[in-house]
């Protein structure tokens, strides 16, 4: 077995600092997508009527049911044939967003039935127009409660973005695979790309545990 | 409509107001008593109200007239607060009507009653004074201004001006139900409904709460429909107690003789009970 290569990795690691820059990015702008989303999805499931309720039902199911990457491959590979082009990053955010919308919408369900009764009913006796209920009550309250949660699914979502790769953004496996290409030795690189994902990933989680400790359930 | 007059005697005949017995009278009819008495400012006509096979409220009649104060007693499962429910649009009727003022019960007419619950049902994440504005900001749009200098005048008069910046889980239950006295009070409501405000209180605590609410009957002139198990409070404030049991009106009088030579067997063991 060939042993470690110090040198070689100190060569690599401006390749994989770079592509992380490139993961946390797409990791970011995917989770606000997806929460803003996910609320749209949340908000629409309780819609009065349900011409809106079902479609949006549907679609819900149906992302969150196919796999990821065969939602990148789509995205990706079909719709520029239908004349819709964008960056590979943008296009990766937009499937990392879109996916995960589909688990926050239930977050949010989740954290909006939370809410008592009780805080429905004294908003109705305050005679309170039902954006404000919504904006002032309810939400505050449901997405307090849903904080760690959310936050779960962006680790999740930071240790799925290595899918990007596929379709050709430069994030962090993408870089350690065309160093390793380069110099047909992989071990640093990977072994690398890996350690940085359990650097970032594991604080992250046991701060959401404490989180969710403190907001108590 | 019959025009208003001078207010009807304070000791009014028991068979005022609600109707005892389900007779087929007919709701417009003049009261029995003969004075004659405005438009009630809230009616109960025929008021059914099911849930699943349980008939709670079977043909209500109900009227109260403006400024009064009745308290509804019975028995736990009785309906006195899905009656209080149905009056602020929390629940609807099966049958039959509420009316305000004359009016059927709508969103405008609600914003002329205001309630307070037996769990208090402050908003948790907001400090007390918000608790006490938003509605006013947001419903009677009143300035944010105007109404914190109103709010804090409320929160003063419930003996809790130096409670303003607190959060609710900070405070005592009996501090929270008299900040939910308070935000009530913020909506100038005609209407105050209170459904057993004082049941989920340390023993301790009751009395302020009775207190602030007795400042109330005696210093306003807002009409109160009231649920409780305080009977002292009761024959204190109220002008008439209505006694449910099966889902209608046992009977109803003013509190002296409703307490002390109730007609009824039901009552009879109904007060004995509670006492
Ligand atoms: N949302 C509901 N669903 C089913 N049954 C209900 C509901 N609310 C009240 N009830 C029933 O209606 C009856 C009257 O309840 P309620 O008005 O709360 O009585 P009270 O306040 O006099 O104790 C009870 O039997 C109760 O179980
Ligand atoms: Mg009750």
């Amino acid at each position: 077995m060939r042993t470690w290569d110090w040198s070689y990795t100190g060569h690599v690691m401006p390749d994989l600092l770079r592509g992380l820059l490139v993961t946390v990015e797409a990791t970011a702008l995917g989770s606000l997508l997806a929460f803003a989303l996910g609320l749209v999805w949340a908000l629409a499931f309780r819609a009065p009527t349900r011409w809106v309720r079902w479609p949006v039902r549907a679609v819900v199911e149906f992302v969150r049911n196919t796999p990821l990457l065969v939602q990148l491959f789509f995205l990706f590979y079909v719709l520029p044939s239908a004349g819709l082009t964008f960056s590979p990053l943008a296009t990766g955010v937009f499937g990392l967003g879109l996916h995960y919308s589909t688990y926050t919408a239930e977050v949010y369900r989740a954290g909006i039935d939370g809410v008592p009764p009780g805080q429905w009913e004294a908003a109705t006796a305050l005679s309170l127009p039902r954006r404000r209920v919504w904006i002032a009550v309810i939400l505050p309250q449901a997405i307090r409660r849903v904080v760690p949660a959310l936050g779960n699914y962006v680790i999740a979502m930071f240790k799925d973005t290595p899918m990007l790769a596929a379709i050709t953004v430069l994030d962090m496996l993408k870089q350690a695979e065309e160093a390793g290409a380069e110099s047909f030795r992989y071990t640093e690189p990977i072994t690398v790309v890996g350690l940085l994902f359990v650097l970032i990933a594991y604080p992250t989680s046991l701060l959401m545990r404490a989180l969710e400790r403190r907001l108590g359930t | 409509m019959v025009p208003e007059t001078p207010d009807p005697a304070a000791e009014r005949p028991d068979d005022a107001s609600p109707k005892a017995d389900p007779a087929p009278e007919r709701p417009d009819s003049p009261e029995p008593s003969g004075d004659s008495v405005g438009t009630p400012l809230v009616r109960f006509e025929k008021v059914c109200k099911r849930f699943g096979d349980t008939v709670v409220l079977d043909r209500l009649d109900l009227d109260v007239e403006a400024g009064r104060h009745v308290t509804l007693i019975g028995p736990s499962g009785s309906g006195k607060t899905t009656i209080l429910r149905l009056l602020m649009t929390l629940t609807q009727p099966d049958e039959g009507r509420i009316l305000i003022d004359g009016a059927p019960l709508d969103a405008r007419a609600r914003k002329t009653i205001g309630m307070v619950f037996q769990q208090f049902n402050l908003f948790p994440h907001m400090r007390v004074l918000r608790n006490v504005t938003e509605a006013p900001v947001h419903v009677l749009g009143m300035d944010k201004d105007e109404a914190a200098e109103r709010a804090k005048g409320l929160l003063e008069m419930v003996g809790l001006g130096d409670k303003l910046d607190a959060r609710p889980s900070q405070l005592s239950g009996g501090q929270q139900q008299r900040v939910a006295i308070a935000r009530a009070l913020a909506m100038r409501p005609r209407v105050l409904l209170l459904d057993e405000v004082t049941s989920a209180l340390d023993p301790e605590l009751v009395a302020g709460v009775l207190d602030v609410l007795r400042d109330i009957a005696r210093g306003t002139d807002i009409t109160m429909v009231c649920v409780t198990h305080e009977m002292n409070f009761a024959r204190d404030i109220s002008d008439l107690v209505v006694m449910f049991d099966g889902g209608r009106v046992v009977e109803s009088g003013p509190p002296e003789a409703l307490f002390h030579s109730p007609r009824h067997e039901r009552t009879r063991e109904f007060l004995s009970a509670v006492r």
